[in-house]
């Protein structure tokens, strides 16, 4: 934490502050169609980076391509606007060259999980100091709503008209599986979990990794008759559960409950530990060898 | 760069005098030149060039990484350039091809990188631990779009070494990724080098307004003043940074026709403006030579073979070393081709360069092709005379 930051006393700020202080408005009007959650995970990235005290000149944002990858242009910083599912390897770059820098990466499900799924799985491997947060609408959005590796059994998409044959990944089991130190998922339609998650992940010294699951009103929605906007929304509340009770479920759950437990997603924080982080390592490496 | 760190480069390098491969030199080169950040992906034959830098680099508080795959190690060059480190990686042909995308995204954000390709026979898996000078155009056309490389060849050991410094300092001046070409039979033959004493180096132009009069994709009038100033990350410089076509300030304009002409012009004209500037050949018994011999790279000490050969046999032979590849040296073919009666372009492929000297040649032009991973013999090439 830069001296900047641990100066700065928290003081009340309304959403309209927010936007004043973080957000270009030489790019405005955003890309984002009505209805979708995007806007929100930045909404509440810019909360947590103001909770946390993140210092401007300080942190970097990067992402790839689609939807979710068009963020950091939106957010007063430096930022690199990279290509289709690298960020991470960009952003490892940043981090280790840097590593005073806060880096924080913006992705989606196709980007993270698609094509960039290797750089994602050694990203957490090497638990890098940065936070990742993904905005998983289970479909290639921005290019027109085609099959994506999180669309679920079944969903339909424009290249998979007669639904998904294919079964799809959980980004967040993936991110615990591969090593990163923070993993939670949250659905975009209550605000202070998030907020509260994400802070925590700018906190963590190592890989941390949100994943937010946003609805894609546009590609989604339409195709697998999700209905008006609201609706959908709901569709998305009523699909989760949080981790305490879905965890309780499985140990003592009544069968029929165990049944229902089948159609939900869990959310909450679903993996927390500490570990050396590779900036860390880095920096013990040099101390031993520096001439 | 500061005396304090090239001393500790020095330091780690070692004895002033080595007998080291092409591969060492470049890591020795990116040293000297300032290099803080290697990130690779093992391939043979440029893996020594990481295996090196994995060696040196901690040793001076430099950082190296080996990343994933090729396209996560171009990346990962790309971040730690914005992060203020002057960075490289390298590859053979394979690793090249994968790079390609990113090494677009390094033209379109103006970003200065060095890339060592140490080639070997394509296409595909092709020859993995034989030379060949067939990426020569992949590093001037491999990506989409409109862009101009810079590309240099070196022919020893030595020069590998001192190219690698000059490929660091075009790489700044410049703002883009500079390309080094060498081959398997270079990168792994070895020679004695001297490490310099001194080494200037060109550190990228920042900017001195404060960020709100800072323009990080402003324009100039002529060759690198139409370089723009580099905010670094974290300097407070706030730069959107987009493979999208962008406007001055760095924004998405990727609708207007205008928009995408100007960005592009620019960023190709900072470096073919400074054409003559960049051109670097070597020239030897041209004066009354009839056919010149054109090489570059390790096939140019095989047409030096030849070049003495042939004038034992009273050929009227003169040699002209490409030192420079990109941009191409237009101006020297075209004066090269009034002089003599025919060209002879020695190079392992099956045609390349040749074919940029056909378009640029007012006399005949023949090439003496060779693939397979051998070098030429000097009497390959003097069958083309």
């Amino acid at each position: 934490m830069s001296e900047k930051q641990k100066e700065r006393k928290v003081e009340m700020i309304s959403a309209a502050e927010i936007r004043d202080k973080y957000l270009r408005h030489d790019m405005m009007p955003h890309i984002f169609c009505t209805g979708c959650g995007i806007g929100n995970v930045l909404d509440y990235t810019l909360w947590a980076m103001e909770k946390e005290g993140l210092d401007m000149d300080n942190t970097v944002f990067l992402s790839g391509i689609g939807c979710s990858s068009r963020l950091p242009g939106y957010i007063d910083v430096d930022s690199l606007h990279t290509t289709h599912g690298r960020a991470l390897a960009f952003a490892t770059g940043v981090k280790i060259t840097n590593p005073d820098l806060n880096v924080v990466v913006f992705t989606g499900d196709g980007d993270c999980m698609g094509i960039g799924g290797n750089h994602f799985i050694h990203a957490c491997r090497r638990n890098i100091d940065m936070t990742v947060i993904a905005v998983n609408n289970y479909i290639y959005g921005m290019t027109g709503g085609q099959v994506a590796p999180t669309t679920p059994e079944g969903d339909y998409a424009t290249t998979a008209p007669y639904g998904n044959i294919e079964p799809s990944f959980d980004m967040s089991d993936m991110a615990i599986s591969a090593g990163a130190t923070y993993v939670a998922r949250w659905g975009v339609k209550r605000p202070n979990q998030p907020i509260n998650s994400i802070q925590q992940a700018l906190q963590n010294k190592g890989m941390s990794f949100v994943e937010m699951m946003s609805p894609c009103t546009t590609a989604y929605s339409r195709q697998n008759r999700m209905g008006a906007i609201e609706e959908f929304w709901d569709w998305y509340e009523e699909k989760t559960m949080l981790a305490e009770e879905y965890e309780r479920i499985e140990q003592y759950g009544t069968e029929e409950e165990k049944e229902e437990l089948k159609e939900k997603i869990k959310v909450g924080v679903l993996h927390q530990e500490e570990k050396k982080s590779l900036n860390e390592r880095l920096q013990d490496l040099i101390e031993e060898v520096h001439i | 760069m500061k005396e304090e760190e090239l001393e500790l480069a020095k330091k780690a390098i070692g004895d002033k005098s080595q007998f080291i491969h092409g591969d060492t030199a470049v890591a020795y080169g990116a040293l000297l030149a300032g290099c803080r950040f290697f990130g690779g992906y093992p391939i043979t034959p440029a893996s020594e060039i990481a295996e090196k830098m994995s060696d040196l680099l901690p040793k001076v508080g430099g950082k190296y990484i080996q990343m994933e795959d090729e396209l996560g190690s171009i990346a990962s060059v790309i971040g730690s350039s914005w992060a203020g480190a002057k960075a490289m990686t390298a590859t053979s042909g394979p690793g090249l091809s994968l790079m390609q995308e990113n090494i677009g995204f390094a033209h379109m954000s103006e970003t200065p990188l060095v890339l060592a390709d140490v080639q070997r026979s394509g296409p595909s898996t092709g020859q993995p631990t034989l030379g060949a000078q067939g990426d020569i155009m992949q590093t001037r056309y491999g990506s989409h779009g409109d862009f101009a490389a810079i590309t240099l060849s070196p022919n020893n050991i030595q020069e590998t070494l001192d190219y690698t410094i000059r490929a660091f300092n075009l790489a700044e001046e410049y703002r883009t990724p500079v390309f080094l070409m060498l081959s398997a039979d270079l990168g792994h033959m070895r020679e004695m080098v001297e490490i310099p004493d001194e080494v200037e180096t060109f550190e990228r132009k920042q900017p001195k307004v404060p960020p709100e009069e800072y323009i990080p994709f402003g324009k100039g009038e002529y060759g690198k003043e139409k370089v723009p100033e580099f905010g670094v990350f974290g300097d407070g410089y706030h730069t959107y940074v987009t493979g999208l076509t962008h406007d001055e300030m760095g924004f998405p304009a990727t609708d207007d026709q205008e928009d995408h002409d100007r960005l592009i012009r620019r960023q190709v004209e900072k470096i073919l403006d400074d054409r003559e500037e960049l051109t670097d050949v070597e020239k030897r018994n041209l004066d009354d030579a009839d056919v010149a011999l054109l090489s570059y790279g390790i096939t140019s000490r095989s047409a030096m073979g030849a070049l003495k050969r042939g004038r034992e046999q009273g050929k009227k032979l003169g040699y002209l070393r490409l030192k420079t590849l990109w941009p191409f040296p237009i101006q020297e073919i075209k004066e090269l081709s009034e002089t003599v009666d025919k060209i002879v372009v020695a190079e392992m492929n099956l045609g390349q360069i040749y074919h940029k000297v056909v378009e640029h040649a007012e006399c005949e032009v023949a090439l003496a092709d060779k693939i397979g991973g051998e070098v030429h013999s000097p009497d390959e090439i003097l069958a083309e005379v």
